[in-house]
């Protein structure tokens, strides 16, 4: 549908107006929500993280992309949720103790809803207790933590280890990112993956839920 | 003092200091605890980071006041202090300082994204006026603007700032795209240093970042797009696990290995962010001025 791919365009140039009217629109006209999703809007977010990859888009691009999708996300959710569509995955996401910084992690959060997770934020300075008992409350097969100070990247192990202390190690996945952050880093502490970059990071949230 | 930056660029390169943070820690301040807060509640300790650099040779030395605007301050409940904290920082550096070195005072990004709408142009210019006045009025030599990641938060931090009458120096962030070689917003070197000039910088440069090698290529840049003086300050690489503690493997002498090709990139203010120790700055003293016992006069 013709109509429907302007929706793509506009979550591509982040057009939030355009992209609310074309899902208005497609859904008074009765297009299935998910059909919405799957074929347009996750496909426009995967085009903007390929691009922001490639160097092409960067902070940006990737916010009014993200907002974008946003917009038109605002619209669907309540159809999905109503039916009891499950989300690609459940992400429980913040910043560590002790670190107030969230423009990464809100880059982030904001890519993996564009990705069709259901991403609960649980903001900053968030105790390892709190990722795991909320990713235990909720359901969530993944969580991820950011870290903007070395000083406060420790805590990231003690997730880690509160979260196989809890039991659950097996059912849920640890992806952690930051500055400071390096794969030997990840590795060191027995997190599940790391990703330097938002696109990165969808990609590896994806390949752990099958994994 | 007119003209400081100027003056101090005629005889490059001008060596300024370390990062603070972990000096602090060793101190006792806590992973996550304000360390501006300090300024107020554990004056000598901070004292002894600054003088610890002025006496490694630091020619410049900064003020803890990195996050002390009211919009960074807030979440520590201490927004209502940001002149005290201030006002306190440039008096511990400048006391540590001696007649000798400079006190630039240091002033942070607020963390929050103006273009995702976390704040408006207005609050910026408020929370930056107010900082960069109470480290003027506190004396201090120069103001700098660093670790900046956004050109759009530089500029209006830069604007507030120069009111003071003060030189201010800019100093933005450089670690995204393919060549690590883009702010996070995408901004190129070239890019920042057109923008900054225009909007009147008396310096500008690049700080903390993926380690001293990748600015090399950086400076030059920068220095190929503007007439001022080019402050670099890299970070020690980036941390590792070893051993149960995080540390930073680049070594002093790794650091300061870089320095000469840095210097001849065009750096004049030559120091060290996240990573970097009073040893780093011996050691890039020991490097720049191997002729010289002593720090020559600033």
């Amino acid at each position: 549908m013709e109509e429907l791919s302007k929706l793509y365009d506009a979550i591509l140039v982040g057009n939030f107006k355009t992209a609310r009217e074309v899902t208005e629109k497609a859904l008074a006209a009765g297009t299935d929500p998910q059909d919405l999703v799957q074929k347009y809007m996750i496909p426009a977010m995967d085009e903007v993280g390929r691009r922001y990859e490639a160097n092409e888009y960067f902070v940006p691009e990737l916010l009014i992309a993200a907002r974008a999708m946003k917009a038109a996300l605002e619209l669907i959710r309540p159809l999905l949720a109503a039916r009891g569509t499950e989300p690609t995955g459940r992400v429980v996401i913040g910043t560590v103790k002790g670190d107030l910084h969230d423009i990464g992690k809100n880059l982030v959060a904001a890519m993996l809803e564009g990705a069709g997770f259901e991403v609960i934020d649980l903001g900053v300075d968030v105790s390892p207790d709190k990722f795991v008992t909320t990713a235990q409350d909720k359901n969530a097969s993944l969580i991820a933590i950011s870290a903007l100070l070395t000083t406060t990247m420790g805590s990231m192990k003690t997730t880690v280890e509160a979260l196989r202390q809890s039991g659950s190690r097996a059912k849920v996945k640890i992806m952690v990112g930051g500055a400071p952050l390096t794969q030997k880093y990840a590795d060191e502490i027995g997190a599940d993956g790391y990703s330097n970059n938002a696109n990165g990071a969808v990609a590896l949230a994806r390949r752990l839920m099958t994994a | 003092m007119p003209d400081l930056i100027r003056t101090l660029a005629q005889a490059p390169p001008i060596i300024t200091d370390g990062a603070w943070g972990t000096l602090l820690q060793q101190q006792g301040l806590h992973a996550g605890e304000c360390p501006d807060g300090w300024n107020l509640s554990h004056p000598e300790a901070v004292r002894q980071v600054a003088a610890a650099y002025a006496e490694a040779g630091s020619m410049v030395i900064l003020t803890n006041t990195f996050r002390a605007n009211r919009i960074s301050l807030e979440p520590h409940g201490f927004a209502g202090l940001v002149h005290e904290i201030n006002r306190a920082g440039v008096e511990i550096s400048r006391r540590a300082a001696g007649p000798k070195t400079k006190v630039f005072a240091s002033i942070g990004p607020t963390g929050k994204m103006l273009m995702a709408g976390d704040v408006t142009e207005e609050d910026l210019r408020e929370a930056f006026s107010e900082q960069a006045s109470a480290l003027a009025g506190a004396g201090a030599d120069a103001l700098l603007l660093e670790t900046f990641g956004d050109l759009d938060e530089a500029v209006i931090a830069l604007e507030a700032a120069k009111k003071n009458g003060l030189p201010v120096v800019v100093s933005m962030v450089f670690d995204s795209g393919k060549h690590r070689d883009r702010t996070m917003m995408g901004k190129t070197p070239e890019d920042v240093a057109h923008r900054l000039t225009a909007a009147g910088a008396d310096a500008i440069g690049a700080n903390c970042g993926l380690g001293i090698e990748g600015y090399i290529p950086i400076c030059a840049r920068l220095k190929g797009a503007t007439d001022r003086p080019i402050w670099i300050k890299p970070n020690a690489g980036l941390p590792e696990w070893q051993n149960g503690t995080l540390i930073y493997a680049t070594t002093p002498e790794e650091f300061a290995g870089f320095a000469p090709e840095l210097y001849a990139s065009g750096a004049t203010f030559i120091g060290g962010c996240c990573g970097t120790r009073p040893d780093f700055i011996r050691a890039l003293h020991a490097c720049l001025f191997p002729a010289h016992a002593t720090r020559p006069e600033a």
